[in-house]
Formats: structure tokens, C-alpha cells, sequence
């Protein structure tokens, strides 16, 4: 292919070494609409990566190409993946030892997706038997109860149906079954969003806990939700239309945004801070492209005030990998602020 | 935006095959009138009579196309009604709730526990003569329980929308609620009931048909079969007499039933696709790496 | 006393119980409040707290198990005329797709309005409800939901709580569902719509940035009870009640 991005560019040929996940030119699409047009991304082992954006900016579906559930019809048109040194071409079929083993899928509402039928044990049982063969019930019981044990959470939910529990333990419950295996990477698909903040708090607690004691090697968060990635990622990436437009440390992306999108996206956010109360907080106008025929070059600029004509081309990596933006704007004024008055 | 199954159009191509043969058929072959004698007991098929003819000497082919003519008839009449009631009694209970609906639950799961061929048998002899439509609304009265209480779970799934609460806001009476906002959300389902209820009012039609208890003056498919019963036509080999409303009874059924099902993958399209549930989505690999990992 | 000291609409130790005996729970528990015109008044709550039960209490959705409901002093608590109650009481819900009925257009959608407004349902007036949220009537009106965007849903169901010109306009997690950059949008509409029409309003949410941004006083509930009430800066940074200030911590914040 032609087209490729500038992300892309940036990654050092040898960006395996030390990393725990680097993914390169990812792309998937339903039927016409490409929804991951060229994605890069690198996650270091220990690392918590925040994937930002609005609904329909293709973060899902980035998250299905990662975790390796792209089902029809979305298909993956190509990328490849290297997790611990493993590499792994999108192209082909996917095999099925790295679903759960290699990279698991924490999906969004996962508190409901356990069944009403089971007690949490069982489900455990299902989980270890289901990918190291017939081992005995009690082993996969003193698993589960170990990791519970070690992430200071109640014993007692192993005996218990998912409607003895609260929505919060619920979702914790699924988080502990889905990195019961030790997966190297996991991935989180809006976890927190349905949830109260209290709930919300336990569950990035949780997160930080499972990678802080190396159970899974890193993760990959995804929402729309930036003051939760403040709190649990390390690093972010911003996605719009398709494509990362900025990547960072979390605190110097929230601190200094370099896009003007990440800019307008953070200065929407509502937290209960006095400046929430003194100004008119004005949204982002418009709305996202169509992604079956997104505009040329930067495709923020029809909803973007510092546009000029510039900005018809491919927008530039102003930085280095590990914090760039693709931005003509940004290229042309190094030191300058991004307002939040977008 | 559905997309139609191969299934429902072989289903559908059955159905109305079978339809177009009771309704067309005695305008396009039109070699012997009904009633007409064109032969004696029992004659094997031949060029004049396609089909033989039957224990009074009438030719089996007419009677076969009047005869589907009479039970899908029935059929759809007392689907019909069947569907009406049972809508209209599932769709209170579900949509109001309390009260009126253990009520109305009440009364239809007391139906329900009445064996409704003893109920149709009693109603037949009572009536006396009987004519194809006075069969059709009692082979529909009796048979709505069913879709009543189906019916009753949908509404209520429904009755939790919010766009409910927005219409009564807007101002809208209870008549227009349940019209407009709650009925149309089940139609596909209705349609589904609909289908049902036809294929078990032609079954039904012809059970008690047999039972000698069909439409008087007429012939239906389950009449043709109590004929060739009562004249012995299995014992003298007479296939020709109870093999072909046989044939077509069966034919008929299979494909209301099939139709049904089919209609249920072109409304609900998960179903169309193989899909393995898991009991978490916990992602668990297929038994053939577990065999992998194991060697 | 003076009329300016009744409120437009007042709850009165609004209770609701369903369920008997040792399965009743008290979803809603001796709440009170008062919605003044030009005032926008926040219910923050998680979920279970019993914030949509006391919505649909003040909507008359839901009658309730005692308490009394007064709209311009009078008691409205069983009144039958809900139709005259709705001219001035409407409302936004949570979920932009559920709250439509699919198989209606726009147009049709605020024609339904016809038994609160009889011959005042003039096309004139729907083009200023749809105008007043920011929307183009020709844009809208022969649109299906699913025609139609998030934002837009959203602002449909604003113009058809506002075809009546109601006085009071209880807003039940009616942004809760949308992106952040929408958010700020629609709750813009809301406070413009304060400000221009002295519309009484209340908001409720979970999400105390956005009780934040918006509003005039909040009330804090908590497993059916209000646990804490008063003007916004105040409640949110001067909490005086536990429960609050654990609700406020719990808020993950972007900066520092």
C-alpha cells in the first residue's frame, strides 16, 4: 500500500526488543468502511496503555483486532502483532492457543455476561479446563481462590450465583476469570463505563493490582472516558477517525496536548473542578467523517479552528514515538500552547 | 434490511404451492365436478380419473383440490381468530399487568388445562350441522391459550421501553399506546404465532374430521381420510384414496412449520448464524488446541 | 405569603415503596424539593439510589405511596387530569434510541402531541421547538430514528418535551449516553433554555462533573433518601455529608 502513515514511519525497526506488544499497520474494516486505517502501537511490559477518543473513532474495533475477535463484518485486513517476542501476522487466520493464553478480551458490560445458571467456581473450572485440558476441579479451584486471595478479594464469591453479587463485585469477578490464565496482554473495552464511580475505582484498583504483581503483563484500555485513563493508564493514544493522532505520557498529553483534537477532547471533559463552573464549555462542532470516504489528509480539519489549507496533506509526526502529534499546526508552532478553546 | 433465507423461500414456495392448488386448482383442471359420479368403488387411477376414485365413485383429484380448498380455509380462518384473541388477551395482561393481568392469565391458563379436542368434540356434536366457517371460530376459540400467554411476554418486554413513557407524555390514551407503540414492536412475532396457529387449526381440522365430526356438506382433507377409513380402502389397497390428502396434510404442516422457524431467522438474524454459547465470554479455545496443548 | 414564595413544582415527603411486606423496598424515601422557574436543580445518584423512581414520581408516572405533590401550590398528587399536568410538566429520558419509537417519523412523533395541544399543534410551532435546540425542521421532520445521530436524537426529544412550552422539564440521565464532546452541547441547550424561557429544570444524573457544570442547586440521594441539599458550590466543594464527600473522592479528575 501507498498510504503509509506517519505512525508507522516513527516505529523503530526494532521496537520488539523491550516491549511487551508492538503492533504495526493495523487495519480493519466492515465491508467499505475502514474503522483502523494503519495503527501502530507499542505497550512495554508493566505498562497500562489508554486508548481515548469519541464513539465511532474505530477504538473498538481497534480493541477486536487486538484481542483477536474481529468477527464478520468486521474483518482484519491486515497488521501484524509481536507479544513477548511472539509474532503473529493479522492476515492470516488467527491461531485460536493465543485467544485467553497470549492476549484476553475484557469486554464493555462484562458484569452481564456472566451466566445466571453457574456459580463463579464452575465458571472458573470451564476457564483452566477449557485451555489446559482436563485438569482436576480442585486445581482450578485453589487457582481462582489463590488469585483472589492475592488481589484482597473475597473468598466467598466462588460459591456464589452472579446475582448474589454486586454489579461492582460482578465486574471485578470477570476481570479476575479473564486474566485467570496469566494472559500476557489483556485488553479492556470500555470497562468502567456503565459502572458508578465507586465501582469504577475498585476496578482500576484491580487493574493496577494485576499488573503491578505482573499477572498480565500490560493492558490495553479503551474509553471515551479521559479522567478515568488519568487514573489508570500510563500512557495514552488518541484515536480519531481511524487513525492515532497522538500518543503520550499520560500526565504530559493531559498537561500539554500537541493535537488539536486531543485538545478540544479534553477541554469537553466535565470533572467537578472550580473552572468547570466559570466557563461555557463548548463541545467539539460537527461530527466525526464518514469513514467510508473520509476527507483527505488531516481528518480532523473540517471540525478543526486552527485548519489552513496545509492540512489537505498528510499531517506530519511532529516528536519522537514515544510522544508525537500528527499535526501541521504543531509542526509550525514547537513551543506554543494548545488552548482549551476549541 | 432483513435478508430472506434460503429456507423460508423453499417454505414459502411449499405454502404457496399448496394455497394456488386449493384456490386455482378446480379453475385449471377442470375435468369432473365435485360430486359428480365418474366411476365405481375404489377404480384405479386411470387418464379420466388421475387419482382413482374414492368408495362413491368421485373422482379422488377433485376432491383432493376442494378439499385443501376446505382445510386451508379453516385453517386460516381459525388462525385468524386464534391469533385476534390471543393478541388482544396477551397484549392487556402484558401491557397493563397487576390485576387484570393475573386475571386474565387465570382464565387463559384454566383454558389451557382443558383438553381442547374433548372441548371440540363436544362443541361439534352440539352443533349439529356444521358448516365450514361455524368450524373454523371453534377450532379458534379453543386454540388461542397459547399465543395468549407468548403473547403476554412479549408486551410486557415491551412495556419497559422508554419511548412508552415519552408517548404518554406526549399525551397519548391507552387505545393508541397499545396500537401504536407496543403492537407494532410485535409484529414479527404475531406473524410467527399466525403461522402456527394455521398449521395446527389444518391439523386439528383434521383430526376431528376423521372422528367423522367435519364440516357437514362438504370435503375437507380429514373428511377424505374418515371416507377412506370407514371404507376400508387401507385393507383393499386402495392407496390412492388416503395417501394423497395424506401426502398433502403432511406436506402442508411441514411447511407452515418450517416457514415458521424461518420467518424466526429472517426477524432474528443471531439465530441464522452458528452460534456456540459460552457461559462466560471468557475466551476459552475449541477442543482441538486442548488436544494440541495436551500432546 | 407572597406568590414568589411558592415553588412552581414541590415535593412533599415524597415516599414510594414497592413491593409488600419483608420484600418492599423504599426506592424513593421521604424526599422533598422545591423547583423554582429559572433554576436548574440536580438529583446526583448511583444507580439503585432511587433518582429515576423520584422522576417518574414527580411526572406522574408513578403515584406515590405517600407524600404530596404540589404545582403552583395546589395538590396535584392524584389528580386525574394528567393531561393538563403534562402541558406543564415534560421530560427527557436516558436512552436516545429507546426513548423513539422506531417505526415513527419525527414529524409524527411530535404530532402526538395533538390531545395536549388540540388546534395550538400548528406546523409553526414545531419548526420553533425543533429551532429553539438548534435543529433545522426540514433536516429532522421525515426522519426516522435511525436516521438520525446521537446529538440529534437528543435534541428531538428536547423539542418534543418543549412543543408544549411546559414551565417545568425534568431531564432523567438525559446525557448520560452521549460522548463527552456531545455532552457539553446538549447540556449548553438546557441552560440556554433556562436562562431565555425561565424554564424550571431538573437534572438528574450520576455524574457529579456534569451536576457541576449545570446547575443552580444539588440534592445528593443515596439509597432512597436525599443526604445532602443546597446551592452547587457548597454540596460539590464544600461537602458536609460523608457519603458526598466519598461519592466526590471517588471521582477520578483530570488534572493533578
Amino acid at each position: 500500500m501507498s498510504t503509509e502513515g506517519p505512525a508507522t514511519d516513527l516505529a523503530p525497526a526494532d521496537a520488539a526488543a523491550g516491549q511487551l506488544l508492538t503492533a504495526r499497520g493495523l487495519r480493519a474494516a466492515y465491508g467499505p468502511t475502514v474503522a483502523v486505517d494503519d495503527v501502530a502501537l507499542t505497550v512495554g511490559t508493566g505498562e497500562v496503555l489508554g486508548i481515548a477518543g469519541e464513539s465511532g473513532c474505530g477504538k473498538s474495533t481497534l480493541a477486536a483486532v487486538l484481542s483477536l475477535t474481529a468477527r464478520p463484518p468486521l474483518t482484519v485486513l491486515g497488521g501484524d502483532l509481536t507479544v513477548d517476542g511472539q509474532h503473529l501476522d493479522l492476515a492470516g487466520r488467527p491461531p485460536r492457543t493465543w485467544r485467553g493464553g497470549v492476549v484476553s478480551l475484557l469486554p464493555q458490560g462484562a458484569m452481564n455476561a456472566l451466566s445466571a445458571t453457574a456459580r463463579v467456581g464452575d465458571m472458573a473450572v470451564d476457564v483452566v479446563r477449557a485451555h489446559r485440558g482436563r485438569v482436576p476441579r480442585s486445581v482450578a479451584l485453589d487457582l481462582l481462590a489463590d488469585r483472589l486471595d492475592a488481589l484482597d478479594l473475597p473468598r466467598r464469591v466462588i460459591g456464589a450465583y452472579p446475582h448474589q453479587l454486586s454489579g461492582g463485585m460482578r465486574q471485578r469477578v470477570v476481570t479476575v476469570l479473564s486474566t485467570l490464565l496469566d494472559p500476557r496482554l489483556l485488553i479492556a473495552d470500555e470497562p468502567t463505563s456503565a459502572l458508578d464511580v465507586s465501582t469504577q475505582r475498585a476496578l482500576v484498583e484491580l487493574l493496577r493490582e494485576l499488573v503491578g504483581r505482573g499477572l498480565v503483563g500490560g493492558i490495553v484500555f479503551v474509553t471515551h472516558d479521559l479522567p478515568v485513563l488519568r487514573a489508570v493508564a500510563d500512557r495514552i493514544a488518541v484515536m480519531y477517525a481511524g487513525r492515532i493522532v497522538e500518543t503520550g505520557p499520560t500526565a504530559a498529553l493531559v498537561d500539554d496536548p500537541r493535537h488539536p483534537y486531543t485538545a478540544a477532547l479534553l477541554s469537553s471533559v466535565l470533572v467537578p473542578e472550580p473552572q468547570v463552573r466559570r466557563r461555557r464549555i463548548g463541545g467539539i462542532r460537527g461530527a466525526p467523517p464518514d469513514l467510508a470516504d473520509p476527507p483527505a489528509g488531516c481528518r480532523f480539519r473540517p471540525r478543526c479552528s486552527l485548519a489552513t489549507d496545509a492540512c489537505t496533506d498528510d499531517p506530519p509526526a511532529v516528536g519522537d514515538p514515544d510522544r508525537y502529534a500528527t499535526c501541521w499546526w504543531t509542526r509550525d508552532h514547537p513551543d506554543e500552547r494548545l488552548e482549551p478553546s476549541l | 434490511m432483513t435478508r430472506l433465507t434460503p429456507r423460508f423461500h423453499v417454505a414459502a414456495g411449499i405454502v404457496a404451492a399448496v394455497l394456488l392448488f386449493g384456490l386455482l386448482g378446480p379453475l385449471v383442471f377442470r375435468g369432473h365436478a365435485l360430486g359428480a359420479v365418474v366411476g365405481g368403488l375404489y377404480d384405479h387411477p386411470s387418464g379420466s380419473a388421475w387419482l382413482g376414485t374414492d368408495n362413491i365413485g368421485h373422482d379422488v383429484f377433485t376432491n383432493l383440490m376442494y378439499g385443501t380448498r376446505t382445510s386451508l380455509t379453516i385453517g386460516l380462518v381459525a388462525g385468524l381468530f386464534a391469533t385476534l384473541i390471543g393478541v388482544v388477551v396477551g397484549t392487556l395482561a402484558g401491557y397493563r399487568g397487576g390485576a387484570v393481568e393475573e386475571a386474565l392469565m387465570g382464565v387463559t391458563n384454566v383454558i389451557l388445562a382443558i383438553p381442547s379436542i374433548v372441548v371440540l368434540i363436544l362443541i361439534s356434536i352440539a352443533l349439529g350441522t356444521r358448516s365450514t366457517l361455524a368450524m373454523a371460530v371453534v377450532l379458534g376459540v379453543t386454540s388461542w391459550p397459547w399465543t395468549a400467554r407468548a403473547v403476554r411476554a412479549q408486551a410486557a418486554s415491551v412495556r419497559t421501553r422508554e419511548h412508552l413513557d415519552v408517548a404518554r407524555l406526549s399525551g397519548a390514551g391507552t387505545f393508541s399506546l397499545i396500537c401504536y407503540d407496543v403492537v407494532p414492536y410485535m409484529l414479527s412475532y404475531l406473524c410467527m404465532a399466525f403461522v402456527l396457529q394455521v398449521s395446527s387449526a389444518v391439523l386439528n381440522e383434521a383430526a376431528l374430521s376423521m372422528l367423522g365430526l367435519g364440516p357437514s356438506g362438504g370435503v375437507s382433507l380429514g373428511i377424505m381420510l374418515h371416507w377412506a377409513l370407514a371404507w376400508e380402502s387401507v385393507r383393499t389397497g386402495a392407496w390412492w384414496a388416503f395417501v394423497p390428502p395424506t401426502v398433502l396434510l403432511t406436506l402442508l404442516a411441514f411447511a407452515l412449520l418450517m416457514l415458521q422457524s424461518s420467518l424466526d431467522e429472517v426477524f432474528n438474524p443471531r439465530l441464522r448464524r452458528f452460534v456456540r454459547r459460552r457461559r462466560t465470554t471468557v475466551a476459552a479455545p475449541p477442543p482441538a488446541v486442548r488436544k494440541a496443548e495436551a500432546a | 405569603m407572597t406568590t414568589e414564595d411558592v415553588p412552581l413544582l414541590a415535593g412533599e415527603h415524597l415516599t414510594r415503596v414497592f413491593g409488600r411486606g419483608r420484600d418492599a423496598v423504599r426506592a424513593v424515601d421521604d424526599v422533598s424539593l422545591a423547583l423554582r422557574p429559572g433554576e436548574i436543580t440536580t438529583v446526583v445518584g448511583e444507580s439503585g439510589s432511587g433518582k429515576s423512581t423520584l422522576a417518574r414520581l414527580l411526572l406522574r408516572l408513578l403515584t406515590p405511596t405517600a407524600g404530596r405533590l404540589l404545582l403552583d401550590g395546589r395538590d396535584v398528587t392524584r389528580t386525574s387530569d394528567t393531561t393538563a399536568y403534562w402541558r406543564d410538566v415534560q421530560a427527557v429520558f436516558q436512552d436516545p434510541f429507546s426513548a423513539f419509537n422506531q417505526f415513527f417519523t419525527v414529524r409524527r412523533l411530535m404530532a402526538r402531541a395533538r390531545r395536549l395541544l388540540g388546534p395550538d399543534l400548528t406546523d409553526a410551532r414545531v419548526a420553533e421547538a425543533l429551532e429553539q435546540v438548534g435543529l433545522r425542521p426540514g433536516d429532522v421532520l421525515g426522519r426516522y430514528p435511525h436516521q438520525l445521530s446521537g446529538g440529534q436524537r437528543q435534541r428531538v426529544m428536547i423539542a418534543r418535551a418543549l412543543l408544549v412550552r411546559p414551565r417545568v422539564l425534568i431531564a432523567d440521565e438525559a446525557t448520560s449516553m452521549l460522548d463527552a464532546s456531545l455532552r457539553a452541547t446538549i447540556l449548553n441547550v438546557l441552560t440556554d433554555l433556562r436562562a431565555e424561557t425561565g424554564l424550571a429544570i431538573l437534572f438528574i444524573t450520576h455524574d457529579i462533573g456534569q451536576a457541576c457544570y449545570v446547575s443552580d442547586r444539588v440534592l445528593v440521594m443515596r439509597s432512597g433518601r436525599v443526604v445532602e441539599s443546597g446551592p452547587t458550590d457548597e454540596v460539590i466543594f464544600a461537602p458536609t455529608h460523608e457519603y458526598t464527600r466519598r461519592l466526590l473522592a471517588d471521582v477520578p479528575r483530570l488534572h493533578g
